[in-house]
């Protein structure tokens, strides 16, 4: 079946659903013949569910950084419903592949928030077991994970499972060359990997007008032959209906998919950038108006799907969910020099057991 | 698995074949890389692996060496131990970040849940008349990338016996094949198996002065041994690294301590090289032993030269023969080195 230009086009305007008043405005005809389709309210609260709890813990994670817990946090703060709604499509044996800027993803996929926050605590590099939670380590260095996922997208269909690698990545890292081989590789290899673009506007300070020509991220996947879409990344139900029919179609053998997610970072990079000087504070009041947890509540509660009581037990759980993170990452975390030494190979090099005996010793005559 | 065969070996046809065993005993390898499939590599290492094994196990890739690096990263995600080629020396850069930001540290960011049993093959080095972009001497770069090991065989038999030891490695190698050996042969029977890495080899003995050489500058550092012993009468022992990392200090410092004076030989330019390294190690650990400055024979700090220029660059017999005639035979001090022009 070979595909024309037509079937990889992105819609001209971004899927939307739900509009930034919480009123339901689609799939409509074009969203519905692409295979989006309205999520049920009960997939619906559970995606407003986890972000609720995940915007509580990016908060929490904002605020151990400020009591020196953690030595940066990238915050994701405002585009939780790209967060939580791709990672909650995900099967268990599929593999997912973060940024640095996803742990709310991580946290919504189920892994523990202080293995995730291991990196950025600084106590070692990845925190989780990335074979057992088919999830690649947080990736720091720029689109690189964007081959792995192809790789690891075609090494699963090898062997002979349905899984789908779904690869997040942010706007600026799509003028990465990685990211174009990455679209390359999974196009040419039939890859079944799911590229996901948080368009967040910026790349630290550098916006998007300065980053590319292109109509849309989307449409840098069309070069490679592959199909491409864009969503409105603050309207949760058409990120979880683009998300599932991108996974089904990498899922079914048609190969790759790239979702551009039109969002937007309401913090500053991270805690140590200073926003103010690359932007006015109009256009993120702006873009504050468009909260994707608001938009999605206002929806639920008109459908009569979340009521009082669910809302007053999700805040509780949020609530709780932080104060067992903050406890836990008050306690000092174990740091053990000569671990330095384990991890470099499976059998340590003579010269690496030399230094790991002179540290020994530094350590001795320092308890001494 | 493999058939026993014996004859005259070629240290390309020495690579295939571990290739072609590797194929055959793990169906977790897989080969990829450009034009190794149905053309068999450039240089023919690769020949026949997709006919006999099928392009699900042996295949080209689109030309893309950070891509071909990376798919291998996400295939190892899996299980898999893919065998990847960069085509040359140079053209493997654009893989950099990959190699070094990744297939090199995985192990050590998971402590250990997560590895890369990743072999990155670069033919390197020159003295084939490449033009610019095909001669580099790039072993320095990845021996100074803790996580690697770095391998570099000078013989048909330790072009097999490495590379099965590549292949079966827990840990990526990046595993150098200095292509001006790919056609040198030796009597051999294979599969052969000779020492394993971290274990340098001596390949000829003596007592006067050490040669450490590694990969192309192997043949000529015995070369060298040969004529000094017979114009000079010295007696000069000739050992062959074979793996960069891990590095064998103890076979080194054994042999500079029975001969007293060292001469490292290396392709790549010396100004913070391999080479240089190899020298401080001997300086740190046998000193006491030393009659003369451990000196270095390296190619020169100048991009790789063209074709027709490429022996006025290249460490050969004779400079090897120089600087050993430089090493205090006489017990007069060597001053040449502090000579400095200004």
């Amino acid at each position: 079946m070979s595909k024309t230009t037509a079937d990889l086009l992105p819609c001209g305007d971004p899927v939307q659903f739900l509009n930034e008043q919480g009123e339901l405005t689609g799939p409509g005809e074009e969203a519905e013949a692409r295979g989006y389709l309205m999520p049920s309210d009960e997939d619906l609260l559970a995606v407003w569910r986890q972000m609720v709890i995940g915007r509580r813990f990016d908060a929490q994670a904002t605020a151990l950084t400020k009591q020196g817990r953690l030595a940066v946090y990238p915050s994701s703060r405002g585009q939780d419903a790209c967060q939580v709604a791709p990672v909650l499509a995900l099967q268990e044996h599929d593999w997912f592949f973060p940024t640095y800027r996803d742990s709310m993803a991580l946290v919504s996929r189920g892994l523990d928030p202080v293995e995730v926050l291991t990196l950025l605590r600084g106590s070692w590099h990845c925190g989780y077991d990335p074979v057992a939670n088919n999830t690649a380590p947080q990736c720091t260095p720029l689109a690189t994970q964007a081959v792995h996922a192809a790789g690891a997208g075609h090494g699963l269909a090898r062997r002979g499972s349905d899984g789908v690698a779904l690869c997040f990545i942010g706007d600026g890292a799509t003028s990465e060359g990685d990211f174009h081989e990455g679209l390359n590789f999974a196009a040419v290899f039939n890859a079944p990997t799911v590229y996901f673009v948080q368009n967040n506007k910026y790349a630290i300070s550098v916006p998007l007008a300065k980053q590319t020509k292109a109509p849309s991220l989307a449409y840098k996947g069309i070069g490679y032959g592959i199909r491409s879409e864009q969503v409105d990344g603050n309207d949760a139900a058409a990120v979880l209906a683009v998300t599932r029919a991108a996974l089904e179609h990498a899922s079914s053998g048609s190969g790759p998919f790239l979702i551009e997610a039109h969002t937007y970072r309401l913090e500053a990079h991270t805690n140590a950038d200073d926003a103010t000087r690359y932007r006015g504070s109009e256009e993120v009041a702006e873009w504050s108006t468009r909260d994707p947890i608001a938009r999605l509540r206002t929806y639920l509660v008109g459908t009569g799907a979340l009521t009082p009581e669910i809302e007053e037990e999700v805040t509780a759980a949020a609530e709780s969910y932080a104060a067992s993170l903050r406890e836990r990452m008050n306690l000092e975390p174990e740091v053990a020099p000569l671990s330095l030494f384990e991890h470099v190979y499976a059998q340590p090099t003579p010269q690496l057991r030399e230094q790991a005996d002179l540290v020994r010793a530094e350590l001795e005559e320092a308890q001494a | 698995m493999s058939t026993q065969s014996s004859g005259t070996v070629t240290m390309a046809q020495a690579l295939n074949r571990a290739l072609r065993d590797a194929l055959t005993e793990d169906e977790d390898v897989l080969v990829f890389g450009e034009d190794v499939g149905q053309l068999g590599g450039v240089f023919r290492i690769t020949d026949g692996l997709t006919a006999d094994f099928g392009e699900e196990r042996c295949f080209d890739t689109p030309l893309a060496e950070a891509g071909i690096a990376g798919f291998a990263v996400g295939l190892a995600m899996q299980g898999f131990r893919p065998v990847i080629e960069m085509q040359f020396d140079a053209f493997g850069y654009p893989a950099f970040e990959q190699v070094v930001s990744h297939i090199a540290k995985m192990r050590n960011r998971t402590r250990s849940m997560l590895t890369m049993p990743i072999v990155i093959r670069i033919p390197y080095a020159g003295g084939i008349g490449g033009v610019e972009h095909h001669c580099d001497s790039s072993e320095g770069y990845y021996a100074h990338t803790p996580g690697l090991h770095v391998v570099t065989p000078s013989t048909p038999a330790d072009a097999y016996s490495l590379l099965r030891e590549a292949i079966s490695s827990p840990d990526p190698v990046v595993f150098m094949e200095p292509k001006a050996l790919y056609w040198s042969k030796a009597e051999l029977e294979l599969p052969a198996r000779t020492e394993p890495f971290g274990r340098a080899a001596v390949r000829r003995e003596g007592s006067d002065v050490t040669l450490v050489a590694y990969g192309p500058q192997v043949p000529n550092a015995l070369k060298a041994a040969e004529v000094a012993a017979e114009e000079e009468g010295w007696s000069v022992e000739v050992i062959d690294l074979r793996t960069l990392v891990p590095f064998d200090d103890e076979t080194v410092a054994a042999s500079v301590r029975k001969t007293g004076r060292c001469v490292v030989v290396s392709e790549a330019a010396g100004f913070g090289g391999v080479g240089g390294e190899i020298a401080a190690r001997v300086s740190e650990r046998c000193f006491h032993s030393l009659a003369a400055p451990v000196l270095r024979v390296s190619g020169l700090d100048i991009p790789y030269p063209p074709p027709m220029l490429e022996h006025t660059h290249l460490p050969g017999v004779d400079r090897i023969l120089d600087a050993m005639a430089r090493l205090q035979w006489d017990d007069q001090p060597d001053v040449a080195h502090l000579e400095v022009s200004r």
